[in-house]
């Protein structure tokens, strides 16, 4: 029970948090002080409380794109485990569960930029399921891998399966599909070098340009749902990259949460060191992902 | 007395059902009144589906099984007609799927403002009755000639608007491919009555016959069925000829007509007590290829109903995919694969009956009211169609394979068979899994595309913008389908009572030793979950900006006069992938030429090309065309020779046989 309350609280605080690191991590290579860590959650805070500007040429699927998306990604929160502790919910298959909850997101998400009647969000909804198309099969081929290293259908014990022993005897298939699932973990949430979620040119951009519309609370919710994804894709990457078990409970809390502290600083990371990606050469990469993926299963047939 | 005896008998219930959705158009063809035919016709389709829905299911649920001799005296041996699980199982898409389009059809092709209706009606009520048929008949002339009733009334419906020359060559193409695929099956049967000596269908598991034969009459079969339900490269005639029907019939051919194909391999494969391994194999390559290029192709199409016939190859290759995955698993003797395919092969049977001819019907209300098949012409009816739109939403979500809709339920399935061959010592069959997670996301594609497009946004034409709500009459099956889409999905253990015993009757070993790995109360709970949130949330947040909405137009990037016109189309919405995809997927683009200061308007435009048929098989039929002209002599147009031709045959026949 404590596990739980632990887990739920980690999962709807912790987010936004992990934006703020990022901000930080990009100004210090900058060389500018930057926002506070909190920045996020002031940012979050303020749009609840402002009015919304509507479209004239939406309907209610333009309000419904956030809060669908945001109610699947809550829910696929529940299947993760964070760090060695089981997730609250857990069955054969929910790993694919997990991945086709972010795939109703995406139908809603896209679908409420077209609703918007603006070339530039249908651009950028083009864009994004066509990317995703790409990445979900690199997803699903880690998935295989982590089944056949743990013999489960589950990602609490499949997750949990890889400890320092397992890393001893697969650690390059393992490093294969981290590297394959980092990407993933950018593309999926429009980081660079795929996506800037700064940039201030529409024609460039993916995911925010898709949101160009939405103000107010729904524009939190966005937000929100947006750190939340980042906070979960990235918690299938740490449980796998830190295979460390303290044995005391409170203490594997705090390892996990210094674990993603320490992705995003990552991702702050490549931020700050990588360009944009032409739009061309992004299927490149994704297709190059998969193959690491394809790769690290290799690996553990042989 | 023996009215009511029959009566009492579920399985008699089940035969009139049948001869009265044959007899539903004959009222039509002698009545003056042509409105009064047209419901007089969903009355009786009507009535037809209260009288064998329930025995359907008691039949299925109960266990009971039925088996008639006719009496006929045709020389082809006796005539059985018999109700077995799996036939049950596929008259249930049947029964769902006619009364639905009889009903749609008063709205959608109403007596008044079509010339076509008797046809039309009387051709649907026979489509009907012929699948039927078909899957009760158990014997191979019988068979044959259902088989042939149910091509040509779907002919004569696709060409009811034979006035338009498109629809006119889309039928012709499927006549040519229906009768070649007949061919296969003639020969079939043809095999099996040599091999069994009467045409009456072997029972299950009793033709042991040699490998090598075997594999003869399995390819025949994946030829015959196979190209009725349109597994690539087989398809070629599927997508034309669902485009041009009416919605209705499109929503029966699409929705009922590609599974008799379907039921026609699995009977087959029921025939032989050994499946070698290789069929799996088959089956499954055959049925993931064509899940992929079929949603590839749909992806780029602006049509919405060929979009939607595109997305038919792809669910039928999910279905064969799970056929193929069953034979795999019975050949290395893994239940649990075996189980897994063939529930998700079925289960998936279920859920494309519902969802498609949902999305039809929703493309036929889209239809009539903008005026046009053209995505790229539509837009904003949303606005104008708001059940309709709704609805469509539903089964785009649905088609998707996303949950808390039915098609998540039994693409599950599938995927739990694949991850579960992770585990094995050659994975091969795992690798399943991520080419369905691609067929996903491009579903997730093509439906988005056809949804936004049509649907959201500004109207781009003054058609879309006039758009008007579909009537009761059409909106009331597509509520129907649309409810029982979101009951599988939250609750697919009501389905898998429907698929449990047609997996008994196919594998009698399966149903008692493979159990549902995952517990059914999770999809409830996950789709339940996700749908009250969502609805907490929307409505916490309409409370909230409640009173603080201000409306303006749409952020144009600091462009001030913007258009319908600059919107994103159905085009351009699929270039972006079309362009990855290579070479799978063409387009043709016709553009005039700008020319001089002060150039004239020119007109730009997009068609998404059968690389298949533009590309191979075209070029071949036009060299064969060619090489065979000279047999065209032979066809001439004067009846009274071909009359001497059919006497020569028989003649000649006759002396062969002597």
């Amino acid at each position: 029970m404590i596990d739980t309350i632990f887990h739920v609280v980690l999962v709807l605080a912790m987010p936004p948090l992990l934006l703020g690191v990022i901000g930080k991590t990009k100004a210090a290579f900058a060389g500018r002080v930057g926002a506070p860590f909190l920045q996020p959650y002031y940012d979050m805070g303020r749009l609840m409380k402002k009015g919304i500007v509507l479209s004239d040429s939406t309907t209610w699927i333009f309000r419904a794109g956030p809060v669908v998306t945001l109610a699947a990604t809550l829910f696929a929160a529940l299947l993760v485990p964070l760090g060695k502790h089981p997730a609250p919910i857990s069955f054969e298959g929910d790993m694919i569960l997990f991945a086709y909850l972010f795939a109703l997101g995406r139908f809603f998400t896209t679908t409420a930029a077209l609703d918007t009647a603006s070339s530039f969000e249908g651009m950028g909804a083009a864009r994004e399921v066509s990317f995703s198309c790409l990445a979900e099969p690199t997803l699903f081929f880690a998935l295989i891998t982590l089944t056949r290293l743990s013999g489960t259908m589950s990602l609490t014990p499949m997750l949990q399966h890889v400890t320092l022993p397992v890393w001893m005897g697969t650690g390059a298939s393992l490093i294969l599909l981290l590297a394959g699932l980092f990407v993933v973990l950018l593309a999926e949430n429009c980081r660079i070098p795929f996506d800037d979620p700064n940039t201030h040119l529409e024609l460039t951009m993916i995911h925010e340009v898709m949101v160009l519309d939405h103000s107010g609370p729904y524009f939190c919710c966005v937000l929100y749902g947006a750190a939340l994804k980042l906070y979960l894709l990235g918690a299938l990457f740490v449980n796998i990259a830190l295979p460390f078990a303290s044995g005391n409970a409170y203490l594997d809390w705090v390892v996990f949460a210094a674990g993603m502290l320490l992705l995003a600083v990552a991702i702050g990371v490549v931020e700050s060191v990588m360009a944009r990606l032409r739009l061309i050469r992004v299927p490149q990469l994704l297709v190059a992902a998969l193959i690491l993926t394809a790769f690290s299963l290799v690996l553990v047939v042989r | 007395m023996l009215f009511f005896d029959m009566m009492r008998d579920p399985a008699s219930l089940v035969l009139c059902a049948i001869a009265l959705a044959g007899c539903s158009g004959l009222p039509g063809l002698v009545l003056r009144d042509g409105t009064l035919g047209q419901r007089l016709a969903s009355v009786a389709a009507l009535l037809s589906s209260l009288l064998a829905l329930p025995s359907l299911l008691y039949l299925l649920l109960g266990g009971g099984e039925a088996s008639f001799l006719l009496n006929w005296n045709l020389p082809f041996g006796p005539c059985e007609v018999a109700l077995d699980p799996l036939s049950v199982f596929f008259l249930i898409p049947i029964f769902l799927v006619f009364p639905a389009g009889s009903l749609y059809a008063l709205g959608y092709w109403p007596a008044a403002s079509h010339s076509s209706q008797r046809s039309v009606t009387f051709f649907y009520g026979l489509l009907a009755c012929a699948m039927a048929l078909v899957v009760v008949s158990r014997n191979g002339a019988l068979f044959m000639m259902s088989w042939e009733i149910m091509a040509l009334s779907g002919y004569f419906l696709l060409v009811a608007e034979h006035g338009e020359s498109e629809v006119r060559g889309a039928g012709t193409v499927y006549l040519v491919a229906s009768h070649l695929g007949g061919a296969a099956l003639l020969f079939l049967f043809a095999s099996l009555f040599m091999i069994t000596g009467g045409f009456g269908f072997p029972a299950a598991g009793s033709l042991a016959v040699g490998a090598g034969l075997a594999g003869a009459l399995f390819w025949l079969a994946l030829a015959g069925f196979g190209s009725k339900a349109g597994l690539m490269p087989l398809h070629l005639w599927l997508p034309s000829a669902h485009a041009n029907a009416p919605s209705h019939v499109s929503a029966l051919l699409s929705g009922v007509m590609l599974k008799i194909g379907v039921y026609g391999i699995l009977r087959v494969i029921s025939f032989f007590p050994e499946r070698p391994l290789w069929w799996g194999g088959v089956l499954t390559v055959a049925g993931l290829a064509s899940a992929v290029m079929g949603i590839c192709v749909a992806s780029a199409q602006k049509d919405i109903k060929r979009l939607l016939a595109y997305s038919s190859i792809e669910n039928l290759g999910i279905i064969c995919a799970g056929i193929g995955m069953f034979l795999l698993g019975q050949g290395t003797g893994n239940q649990r694969l075996a189980f897994l395919g063939l529930a998700g092969a079925l289960f998936h049977v279920l859920n494309h009956v519902i969802f498609k001819p949902l999305l039809f019907f929703c493309a036929g209300s889209v239809m009539h009211a903008a005026g046009t098949r053209d995505l790229d012409r539509m837009g904003g009816l949303a606005r104008r169609l708001p059940y309709t739109a709704f609805f469509t939403l539903c089964g785009a979500v649905a088609i998707c394979g996303l949950p808390p809709f039915n098609g998540f339920a039994s693409e599950m399935l599938l995927y739990l068979g694949f991850f579960g061959e992770a585990r094995a010592g050659q994975p091969f069959v795992a690798l399943g899994a991520p080419v369905l997670a691609l067929v996903g996301g491009v579903a997730v594609i093509s439906f988005v595309k056809l949804y936004g497009i049509a649907f959201l946004g500004e109207p781009r034409t003054a058609e879309a913008a006039g758009a008007h709500e579909a009537a009761g009459t059409m909106l009331a099956p597509i509520a129907v389908l649309a409810c029982l889409a979101l009951t599988g999905g939250l609750f697919p253990q009501l389905f898998l009572a429907l698929v449990q015993p047609a997996i008994r009757g196919l594998a009698p070993d399966l149903a008692h030793a493979a159990v549902l790995p995952i517990a059914p109360v999770w999809f409830a709970l996950a789709g339940g979950s996700v749908i009250c949130l969502a609805a907490i949330l929307f409505l916490f947040l309409n409370a909230k900006t409640k009173g603080r909405t201000a409306a303006a137009s749409t952020w144009g990037c600091g462009y001030l006069r913007p258009s319908p016109r600059i919107q994103y189309t159905g085009s351009s919405f699929g270039a972006f992938f079309s362009s990855l995809s290579g070479s799978l997927i063409r387009t043709r683009i016709t553009v005039g030429q700008v020319a001089g200061l002060t150039p004239a308007a020119v007109r730009l435009s997009y068609h998404p090309e059968e690389t298949l048929l533009h590309r191979v098989v075209l070029p071949v039929l036009n060299v064969l065309g060619i090489g065979c002209a000279f047999v065209r002599r032979l066809q001439h147009g004067e009846v009274q020779i071909y009359i001497l031709y059919i006497f020569v045959t028989l003649m000649l026949l006759l002396l062969w046989v002597h």
